[in-house]
């Protein structure tokens, strides 16, 4: 049989989990991952990373939006998901995930990001006429004080939805690693660290999104990218980086050390099918490369020009590398028989409803979405409070 | 009241909140069937929709109790394990009403080929033929019985 070695059982030759699935978790991360950020200016007051604190919200906020649709895709009939939400199972953990998808977009997201562009809001309805007021009129929920003490008090509820979030975002994404580490048949899911390798991936593919962002924007919009800002970002994309490629390489370890009988049929994967996407794209071109890029300017002293390609190189390599675990975790799961004697292979379609074209529009829509969103509220750190609506008819 | 009055669009956000929430458990009361949890995390009333259907066969043993004649050939052949409704099809409503729902005459040349077409998957004792080799498109019934389908003395007909 075409693409098959030595023994599968008939119900594992085709993959069930598609490269929808890589993206669901991917975006899912994005979202956290921008969302710690925010959390830093916040909760831990990294005042030099400011400038990208709506950004990160905003970022978050169009990825979480798109995070459900490849599994909505994937599934089919997505007006059952609605069963979900009107009679959750307690033992279902999707069911679970479902209650926290909402609680983070409701009560943490929106909110969040409703406190910290409220006074923008009023000003720009009060400074608008026809349908832009009315719409405006309509985000503020009708509010129209921007007292200082009101304001004092939005900056005090948003610290408070903060420290609730971050803990949320951790639920969020730990709960795409738990989907993934609770599945006991499959050695190659199957581990307690695989919540926390993936909130920690997350974290390092959604500062990386955002410092690529926050640059891109920045440039576009002409404007001055703040230096010691990205230096900082950056600063952080290592260290936390570091911590996350520890704990993949402590996974790693363990199942070679403690090498159960899954253990030969996993090596010969990651030496054979795997070896690209796993070795070559997501640790040395995808983790080395940027540890060493970014190690490189905390020791020495580039010029900012020099600096800012490297950061570029250096979150753009982030991502491939976050990108390729998630296949390398989804996909290559997959890939190997229960019976340990033999192996498939994924073949991707192109234009199918869960194919390579359908998994770069979803991964591409929450750009889009991003767009729309900066279009109505103005993150720029550039512009005074309260003029973003006049500045932002004229933002790229 | 300085307070409440800086502080108040916090409760319109709560509000919203609430409101949705409260929209929700409209649309649950709604769209969740009422016998949800009856039983189970199930509708409970598909046990009552599932019991409900009539079964389309009338069983070996109504068929038998009038075709006393065939079910004393079948029994003497080969497809004496074959129940009759495996070939004739669910006949319930003929077994009810023998007089006014009459079965439909069957097509050997279609109906025995579903079993015999030869096919290496079968055991090798199951008597199983290339159709248009052995017959040459006649009618299986035109040398078989098809209620006892073994050759003796040249045929059915």
């Amino acid at each position: 049989m075409g693409g098959v070695e030595g023994y599968m059982y008939p119900n594992e030759i085709n993959l069930y989990w598609s490269v929808l699935i890589v993206v669901y978790p991917y975006v899912t991360g994005l979202v956290a991952g921008a969302f710690i950020l925010a959390s830093l200016v916040r909760i831990f007051n990294v005042r030099e990373v400011a400038p990208t604190y709506r950004l990160a919200l905003l970022t978050a906020l169009a990825f979480l939006i798109v995070a459900p649709l490849p599994l909505l895709l994937h599934l089919g009939h997505p007006e059952r998901s609605f069963e979900m939400y009107f009679t959750p199972h307690d033992t279902s953990a999707m069911a679970m995930f479902g209650y926290v998808y909402i609680w983070y977009l409701m009560a943490v997201l929106l909110f969040e990001i409703w406190l910290d562009f409220r006074q923008d809001i009023i000003l720009t309805a009060r400074s608008s006429k026809g349908l832009k007021r009315t719409f405006y009129f309509l985000l503020s929920l009708g509010s129209n004080n921007t007292s200082e003490h009101s304001l004092a008090i939005d900056e005090r509820a948003g610290w408070i939805v903060t420290l609730i979030g971050i803990p949320s975002a951790f639920l969020l994404h730990g709960y795409v690693g738990f989907i993934f580490g609770s599945i006991k048949a499959n050695p190659w899911w199957s581990s307690p660290l695989m919540p926390v390798v993936f909130i920690f991936s997350a974290m390092v593919s959604g500062i990386a999104l955002v410092l690529l962002v926050y640059m891109f924007t920045t440039r576009v919009r002409r404007r001055e990218i703040d230096m010691p800002c990205v230096d900082t970002i950056a600063k952080y994309l290592f260290y936390i980086f570091i911590i996350d490629f520890v704990l993949e390489m402590l996974d790693l370890v363990h199942r070679i050390y403690v090498a159960d009988e899954s253990f030969r049929s996993i090596s010969f994967m990651v030496h054979t099918k795997l070896y690209f996407s796993q070795i070559v794209l997501q640790i040395y071109i995808g983790t080395l490369a940027p540890l060493l890029l970014l190690g490189i300017v905390q020791v020495t002293r580039f010029s900012p020009a020099v600096r800012k390609a490297i950061y570029v190189v250096s979150a753009a390599l982030v991502e491939v590398a976050v990108l390729s675990m998630r296949w390398n975790v989804v996909i290559g799961g997959q890939l190997f028989s229960k019976s340990f004697l033999g192996y498939t292979t994924y073949k991707i379609g192109l234009i199918t409803h869960e194919g390579v074209l359908m998994s770069i529009f979803l991964t591409l829509l929450p750009l889009g979405i991003l767009w729309i969103l900066v279009k109505i509220l103005p993150p720029w750190p550039d512009l005074k409070r309260g003029m973003n609506h006049a500045a932002g008819t004229t933002m790229p | 009241m300085k307070n409440f009055r800086d502080s108040e669009h916090l409760l319109r956000f709560a509000f919203l909140f609430a409101m949705l929430f409260v929209l929700f458990l409209v649309a649950r009361h709604f769209v969740v069937p009422k016998s949800f949890g009856e039983y189970g995390h199930y509708r409970g009333a598909a046990i009552a929709e599932m019991a409900a259907p009539q079964p389309h066969f009338a069983g070996q043993s109504a068929c038998e109790a009038c075709h006393t004649d065939i079910a004393a050939k079948k029994k003497t052949g080969m497809h004496s394990g074959v129940h009759c409704e495996a070939c004739h099809g669910p006949l319930a409503r003929h077994a009810a009403d023998p007089a006014s729902v009459q079965p439909l005459k069957l097509d050997t040349a279609v109906l025995c080929v579903r079993c015999h077409a030869a096919s290496a998957a079968k055991p090798k004792n199951f008597p199983q033929v290339a159709a248009a080799d052995h017959s040459g498109g006649l009618a299986c019934e035109t040398c078989h019985h098809p209620h006892s389908p073994a050759i003796q003395g040249g045929g059915a007909k």
